[in-house]
């Protein structure tokens, strides 16, 4: 077996409580391991992407167990890509959030976020349904430290809002998970696939229940319409730099949705035949519709980012849920844009916050503002889907690949029409925060009446928060840059992902 | 018994959602922890309800047995939902020392002007 597949959620989860045991009281040291932690997993990222892309399935048997009655993990191209996304953009991010001082603004930061990071590495690559579920666990609990990390009122009842719903979310999980373990008697999710495969035709109602309510599960992280109202409150209150590290898990969300939804509930099996893209497109396109006009009216940068990451997500289940190749290809191509370009927006209001508040109105000029809003037009641009940048081709890809769908005059009038109110929405809030600001008078900030933090905090590298961010814009740059060979890596997930019986006889084929 | 744990499910999940829509936070709790209770009944018996039945194969005799999978489900989600429920309180308990408020939802004042808190 290869012992690399389990090595993203074993570093973390080494890591993590090593940095709350042993370094507690050692901000430099904590800062130091956790960013080696950081550069480990990326380098361990880039080992199972090489491993995988040579199209073999390979499956790491947790205790020796063989594969129905243990819990594997399964390494294929996807999860390959997803567990290198997810260090590709904790690079930056930890390094934004050394650089801003936002790690001291409370305890525990970095090793909640290698909590998050197992969590979400162990969601991308687990076999089990219902190990799925516990991956699901371990990120959120670790998101709930996260997003209070920093305190203040505001931001705590946030976080009871956020934890609530995240909690019916996991009840309703496991609700569909013991619907789908009572009709096929397994959690295996290619032990799954075949059980679901081999129902009889008339029997399948509890099935086509189970898939639904996993799907609601789903739509609740990747934040789709009408399940999305946990979204703005909570990235908007979160730190910043936390809520861009939060741009990877509605793409969990987003994942998962792929993965039972090509694997168990495959657009060949008849029972749930056409049931999700039918629930799924209309909502994603809702999404799409409120996420822009939440862009438009935002009155809070904060906000008007957390609307962005809706938005995109919208385009995004657009393209999932047409279930076809092309159309795949087109999504995964731009999960990773939309990740990257949601984490630099969320880390450049960040960067205006710190400086000016959050405010959408003219004020008074702040230091770097001619270096702060050229990465917040990049950033604009990027989600906008304008050329040149990576959004352009990843939402030239999505209308592409929907152009024979049903509903394709529905799915390009929202797509670009929601792409011209972002631009016009972005727009608005980058001539008023960065233009207008030299007509302001000049009035002094008032002192906020929040508690002040602990420790007086260090002087903010500004060095190294531009670095990371910068780190972000390359991510874009080569994305653009690179777009055939992604798009092909692309292409060949998608074809695995269709031919889910390599999957299933990859799982259940024995012995290695 | 059958209809006993359906309608124990029923009852609970529908109290549970009930106490949820309330607009203070212990009642939420409350609710959520309800519907925790709902879950784990229901996942014990999405094994099939089996009466006096060990949850081992017997190889001697051909005797009922129970599914043990589902126990060893509801054991872990007993686990994280209390893990959870004891988190939101936390949570819950220090949002209220710090507001004076423990309304569940943001006042427009909150959710408007001052996002974070360096805004």
């Amino acid at each position: 077996m290869n012992h690399w597949i389990v090595a993203p959620i074993v570093l973390p989860a080494i890591l993590a409580p090593f940095i709350i045991m042993v370094l507690r009281y050692h901000l430099d040291l904590q800062r130091i391991f956790s960013v080696a932690g950081v550069v480990a997993l990326l380098g361990i990222a880039l080992t199972i992407t090489t491993q995988a892309s040579g199209g073999e399935i390979q499956v790491y048997e947790l205790g020796n167990w063989p594969a129905p009655f243990g819990i594997v993990m399964v390494l294929d191209r996807l999860s390959a890509m997803m567990v290198l996304l997810t260090a590709l953009l904790a690079l930056p991010i930890v390094l934004y959030a050394i650089a801003s001082g936002w790690d001291n603004r409370g305890k525990h930061f970095h090793a909640l976020f290698h909590f998050q990071l197992m969590g979400v590495c162990g969601a991308f690559l687990t076999g089990d349904a219902f190990n799925l579920f516990v991956f699901f666990e371990v990120l959120l609990i670790a998101s709930y430290g996260l997003m209070t990390h920093g305190g203040g009122s505001v931001r705590l009842k946030a976080g009871v809002q956020y934890v609530a719903y995240n909690l019916i979310g996991s009840t309703l999980f496991l609700f569909a998970l013991g619907t789908l373990y009572a009709v096929t008697g397994t959690l295996n999710m290619a032990d799954m696939a075949m059980r679901v495969a081999e129902l009889p035709a008339d029997d399948t109602a509890l099935l086509r229940v189970g898939a639904v309510l996993l799907l609601l599960v789903f739509c609740i992280k990747a934040a789709v319409l009408p399940l999305h109202f946990w979204l703005p409150a909570s990235y908007a209150n979160a730190p910043l730099p936390v809520a861009a590290l939060f741009a990877i898990m509605t793409k969990v969300g987003a994942y998962s949705i792929l993965r039972m939804y090509t694997l168990g509930f495959g657009p060949e099996v008849e029972a749930t035949q056409g049931l999700v893209g039918a629930w799924l497109q209309p909502a994603a396109l809702v999404t799409l519709a409120v996420g822009v006009v939440g862009i438009l009216g935002a009155q809070h940068i904060a906000r008007m980012v957390a609307f962005c990451a809706i938005a995109s997500m919208g385009t995004l289940l657009i393209a999932i849920s047409l279930f076809t190749e092309t159309a795949t290809a087109a999504a995964l191509y731009y999960i990773y844009h939309s990740t990257l370009a949601t984490a630099l927006l969320f880390l450049v209001a960040d960067l205006v916050m710190e400086r000016r508040g959050g405010a959408i109105e003219p004020k008074a000029p702040m230091p770097q503002s001619g270096l702060i809003s050229a990465l917040f037009f990049v950033g604009a641009i990027a989600l906008a889907g304008m050329p040149p940048l990576s959004g352009f081709i990843g939402k030239l890809l999505v209308l592409d690949a929907s152009r024979d769908a049903p509903d394709a005059n529905a799915i390009w009038a929202v797509v670009l029409i929601g792409s011209f109110v972002t631009i016009v929405g972005l727009a608005r809030a980058g001539s008023l925060i960065f233009w207008k600001s030299h007509d302001a008078q000049y009035t002094p900030v008032p002192e906020t009446d929040e508690e002040a933090p602990a420790q007086p905090a260090p002087e903010p590298n500004a060095g190294l928060a531009f670095t990371s961010v910068f780190g972000l814009v390359l991510g874009l740059v080569m994305l653009t840059l690179f777009a055939g060979p992604a798009l092909n890596y692309a292409g060949k997930t998608a074809e695995q992902l269709f031919t889910p019986e390599h999957y299933i006889s990859a799982v259940l084929g024995g012995e290695e | 018994m059958e209809a006993l744990v359906a309608s124990a499910v029923g009852i609970m999940t529908a109290a549970g959602i009930f106490l949820i829509l309330r607009r203070r936070t212990f009642p939420v709790i409350l609710g959520l922890s309800l519907i925790t209770y709902a879950v784990n009944v229901f996942l014990f018996a999405t094994g099939r309800l089996a009466l006096d039945a060990p949850a081992v194969l017997n190889k001697y005799e051909d005797v009922p047995y129970t599914d043990p999978l589902p126990q060893a489900l509801v054991l872990t989600a007993i686990v994280i939902s209390f893990g959870m429920t004891a988190v939101i309180v936390m949570i819950a308990l220090s949002a209220y020392l710090s507001s004076k408020d423990d309304h569940i939802d943001m006042t427009a004042q909150d959710s408007v002007d001052a996002p974070g808190e360096d805004a």
